[in-house]
């Protein structure tokens, strides 16, 4: 482990209704988040490529620990996103290192496939401040009933000196789509679009 | 008699390794588990409240059971527990206070009969709003180790009619205890204070 991990905390939100409609079976989305030292803290560093090795490290652990969380197959996962909160004594390019070169590879073994991009929202921030992780279909980007989001806050971090790095996971889509659009049963998942 | 309508159900798993000290051997975990439901008696005053109280007797030991699952441990590793409860506007303190015993008795027939009372705290909120609910040991108030909170809330909850009913577990003290004290291991665990 290169990360200096302070603390891991998994969150699962299930929604059994909405409106006064019955979702059955519920729809899940899994956020995992690790709040590690930020090791270029404290001054510009130019080469940031120890934290392009740390995004690798977590696109793995976080990945897994939400497929873990959510009891599926990695096959069964339909969206997910990333997000980065960096604590005041960084740099928002710190997030991008951690986020856009390394993450994704291991995060897609952790949700099998991933032909999409994944979603992503990055900003500074402190303790107690919300982050909204971006959410998309992970093999079809226009899948319209995946777009979503969910949101993280931690009381206790990112501490100046810390970053919170945040991967969701869902096995579904929103609770109560009807928006059209391309649907899940009809992505053909190659070109990580449609 | 009312029957529990469930929205929503979080489940949050945090795993504290370390807050600038010694890195734990075994990290610390804090747990909760939070069930939105509806609030049958929104909207105007009711007199005779209890008969909900029967009803969030299963919906308790549903969420005490679901918590130790995510927690991923033995019910004697559980050290630390507290519950809580968030009222929507639309309804009044007195109907969190009906959580007391249905969450109580749950968690300690899940637990194997913990001694000690279960620490609460309750208030009316808005959506978004945070409750910090409190923790002690299971066995044993006085165990100075154990004494901590957990920080739960969800951006869309309460709803005005509705109702959050919180369970939390600990699996042992605070990672860098050192204030003194009851210590844990020194406690008879026979009148639930020390």
């Amino acid at each position: 482990m290169i990360a200096d991990i302070r603390k891991i905390a998994v969150w699962v939100e299930e929604t059994h209704s909405e409106i006064g409609k019955s979702i059955s079976p519920p729809t899940r989305k899994a956020v995992a988040v690790a709040v590690i030292k930020n090791p270029f803290a404290g001054a510009y560093t130019e080469d940031l490529t120890p934290l392009m090795d740390i995004g690798a490290e977590l696109g793995g652990l976080l990945g897994h620990k939400c497929v873990a969380a959510l009891g599926i197959t990695p096959a069964q996962a339909e969206s997910y996103g990333k997000a980065a909160m960096v604590g005041e004594g960084g740099e928002l390019e710190h997030a991008a290192a951690l986020l856009h070169p390394k993450m994704g590879a291991p995060l897609r073994i952790a949700v099998e496939k991933g032909a999409a991009l994944v979603p992503s929202s990055k900003k500074m921030g402190g303790p107690g401040q919300v982050l909204d992780v971006p959410l998309g279909h992970k093999d079809a980007a226009y899948v319209r009933s995946h777009f979503d989001g969910i949101e993280v806050r931690m009381n206790d971090a990112p501490r100046a000196g810390e970053i919170l790095v945040a991967i969701a996971v869902t096995d579904s889509g929103r609770p109560l789509p009807r928006v059209g659009g391309l649907a899940h049963a009809e992505a053909e998942g190659k070109d990580g679009l449609r | 008699m009312p029957e529990v309508k469930i929205r929503k159900i979080i489940t949050s798993i945090e795993e504290i390794f370390h807050e600038g000290g010694p890195r734990a051997n075994t990290p610390l975990m804090r747990g909760y588990v939070m069930a939105v439901i509806e609030n049958p008696y929104a909207g105007s005053y009711v007199e005779d409240i209890q008969p909900f109280m029967e009803d969030l007797k299963p919906l308790g030991l549903e969420m005490a059971q679901k918590l130790l699952a995510a927690l991923g441990v033995e019910a004697r590793q559980v050290e630390g527990y507290g519950k809580g409860a968030i009222i929507g506007t639309a309804g009044e303190l007195e109907h969190g206070a009906l959580w007391h015993a249905p969450g109580g008795y749950a968690m300690r027939d899940v637990l194997g009969g913990a001694k000690a009372i279960v620490p609460s705290t309750k208030k009316v909120g808005a959506a978004g709003v945070r409750l910090d609910v409190p923790v002690t040991h299971v066995d044993a108030s006085y165990v100075r180790s154990h004494f901590d909170s957990v920080e739960v809330g969800l951006n869309d909850s309460p709803r005005s009619n509705e109702m959050a009913v919180i369970l939390v577990m600990t699996t042992g003290a605070r990672v860098h205890n050192r204030a003194g004290g009851l210590d844990a291991k020194d406690i008879k665990g026979e009148d639930g204070l020390r």
